[in-house]
């Protein structure tokens, strides 16, 4: 217990600190002389972000950008790094499986998360169904993955299962599968888990969007004799179009950085890598930092033209408001 | 915190009486209702079962005792139930040699997400005023590229940020020594920045100009503004901005990995639990138990403030 009191001292001494110096930035902008205090006021408010973000983010990432056409021993080897992630057969199945996970995660996401919220609109107990999906949301990737590692888990043939999923296909006739150690049908197994979170997150969006139709078009279309699906097809999916775009990039982002599920359930074994995770296991793992960094640039470049898509289109949305 | 899911249950439970027994709609709307929803009501329910049963599991198994949990499936608990603690207790406990100790980690990460929050929303409130209501040169184009940085994945930071970490000294003396919180700080502080700054400096314009001049006109100085009016004015957006940032940092695993070294000094829960998973895979008892030990903050403030914690994802999806 002389420990927990400890570490409490140590977070009482930071914010103590934290609080010191903003308080001297405070009173420095309000001391200073009414000439130029308008600008003291700017450089003072900006210098933490400013000093943050130039020595945290900026410098870093123009560091990595030089250090992925470095070896290990930090001298330059021009474009090793990248021959080596597009030639050798274990970094080809990471692209790959970067690949599997970026197309199938938004997809069925985004899919599951509509029909569940029109299924849902203005049904009974809405709210509590909501709850169930979008709750894997609050989860961390960790816990996710102890979830789901429990509901792959496998028992020899001759034993009791434990696993849900073992269970039923024995249940069903089956022979017990090893889910997780299987390649290449296991990369499937860990994708489902990032859609089981991802889908909560779609559903909320998009319901928003749902409620946002006006009611007259709804109307009118019943009036017409439109069924469900026509619907659902000529006004529900036109009017969230914009919701639909937020939805499939985010999460897209989100893929393409996806890590602690990977750490978790195989540490990118069994053929199971992605980028984010190699990036992490070259860098830190096997000494490789320039791999890493190359690494890193590409998952910065996959990501690029998703942001800028995403950009736009919110540009051309405010524009049409 | 916890009475407000009571609120809500109870609220749900009035609704359905009232549903039963109070005034019904008239028939055409049901009708229409009925007949649009009755094959969606069922996919509902399937795709809501599919949704819980995992976790639904995980509890369960967390309270069977070890015996049980390596023998049988958690769904043999309802034909024959057996309630234990134990597990808890073990995986909490700090003073037997295999217990995997969670209650420490549990407050290093309470030790890591208090700072971690607090800091970056200070620090990005405060930019976010001067991008909102300051007058300087090249403002705009600054913002630009602070909202820009967004982009860049926190990757591509991790690896010279450590080794700056490292070597940020005075003669011998380390600055921010590995094995203390203040790396992990600092680190998840940077990483918030662009999406706090963007997100309050949104929410900060859009306080009306009457209100800051009747304040100016009356001799306030800045600090006085953004104390008195400014913070108190933009609780919402912090409570957004906040709620999704604790949750974040809370569930986060690889800065942990990066920047905590490891130890049961500073690594917080997620990483131990991940550790775990590696180590001990087979351990159920453990893990179950272990991973409900870590879920339970981030539950608790998702059903407590979940409105605020969608308006945050809303607005927050581009982080990471």
């Amino acid at each position: 217990m002389e420990d927990f009191g400890e570490k409490f001292v140590q977070v009482g001494v930071a914010l103590a600190i934290f609080a010191g110096v903003v308080g001297l930035i405070m009173l420095l902008v309000d001391r200073a002389p009414k000439s130029f205090r308008d600008k003291a006021t700017v450089v003072g408010f900006l210098l933490p972000a400013a000093v943050l973000l130039a020595i945290g983010l900026v410098g870093p990432a123009v560091q990595t950008t030089f250090l992925a056409f470095t070896d290990r021993n930090g001298d330059p080897n021009g474009l090793d790094n990248f021959v080596w992630m597009f030639t050798q057969p274990e970094a080809l199945v990471t692209l790959r499986n970067t690949l599997l996970w970026v197309v199938l995660v938004p997809l069925l996401s985004t899919v599951i998360g509509l029909a569940y919220a029109v299924f849902i609109d203005r049904a009974r107990g809405e709210k509590a169904l909501k709850a169930l999906v979008f709750m894997p949301m609050a989860i961390s990737m960790v816990g996710a993955g102890v979830i789901w590692r429990f509901v792959y888990a496998y028992r020899g043939g001759e034993q009791e299962q434990i696993g849900l999923l073992n269970q039923l296909l024995v249940w069903f006739g089956g022979e017990p599968k090893q889910f997780l150690l299987d390649a290449p049908e296991n990369t499937f197994f860990l994708i489902a888990v990032m859609i089981w979170i991802q889908t909560g997150f779609a559903m909320v969006i998009l319901s928003a969007a749902i409620k946002g139709i006006p009611m007259e078009i709804v109307e009118a279309a019943r009036l017409d004799g439109a069924s469900a699906w026509q619907q659902f097809r000529s006004i529900t999916v036109p009017s969230i179009r914009g919701a639909l775009i937020v939805v499939v990039t985010t999460i897209t982002i989100g893929t393409l950085k996806v890590f602690d599920i990977v750490r978790t359930m195989t540490a990118g074994n069994f053929e199971t890598s992605v980028v984010a995770n190699e990036m992490y296991t070259q860098a830190f793992r096997a000494n490789e930092p320039g791999r890493g960094a190359a690494l890193a640039l590409v998952l910065f470049l996959m990501v690029l033209p998703v942001v800028i898509y995403n950009a736009r289109q919110l540009k051309k949305q405010r524009e049409i408001r | 915190m916890s009475a407000i899911p009571a609120d809500s249950a109870a609220a749900t439970a009035t609704v359905t009486e009232e549903t039963i027994t109070g005034p019904r709609p008239p028939i055409s709307r049901r009708v229409k209702q009925r007949l649009t929803s009755r094959g969606a009501t069922a996919a509902a329910i399937i795709i809501a079962t599919l949704w819980t049963i995992p976790t639904f599991g995980l509890f369960i198994s967390s309270f069977r005792p070890e015996d049980a949990i390596q023998d049988s499936g958690w769904w043999t608990f309802f034909s024959n139930p057996q309630v234990t603690l134990e597990n808890y207790a073990d995986v909490l406990a700090s003073g037997r040699s295999s217990s995997p100790n969670l209650g420490q980690y549990f407050i290093n990460s309470l030790a890591i997400v208090i700072p971690g929050t607090i800091f970056p929303l200070v620090i990005a409130s405060m930019a976010a005023y001067v991008f909102a209501w300051g007058r300087f040169r090249g403002k705009d184009t600054l913002f630009i590229f602070v909202f820009a940085l967004q982009i860049v994945p926190l990757q591509m930071a991790l690896i010279p940020l450590l080794s700056l970490f490292i070597n940020l000294k005075i003669g011998d003396f380390q600055l921010l020594p590995a094995g203390t919180y203040a790396q992990l700080w600092i680190a998840h502080t940077i990483f918030a920045l662009p999406l706090a700054i963007f997100l309050l400096h949104n929410f900060i314009s859009e306080i009306p100009n009457e209100v800051i001049e009747a304040a100016r006109v009356d001799g306030a100085g800045h600090a006085t503004i953004f104390w008195r009016i400014i913070l108190p004015l933009s609780v919402p957006a912090i409570a957004s901005f906040g709620i999704f940032q604790f949750l974040w940092v809370w569930n986060d695993l690889l800065v942990a990995l990066v920047f905590s070294g490891g130890t049961a000094d500073v690594a917080p829960i997620t990483q131990r639990l991940a550790e775990l998973t590696g180590t001990r895979g087979n351990e159920w008892h453990r893990l179950t138990a272990g991973a409900f030990i870590s879920m339970i903050i981030p539950l608790a403030v998702f059903f407590g403030l979940q409105r605020y914690f969608v308006r945050g994802l809303l607005a927050g999806g581009l982080k990471g």
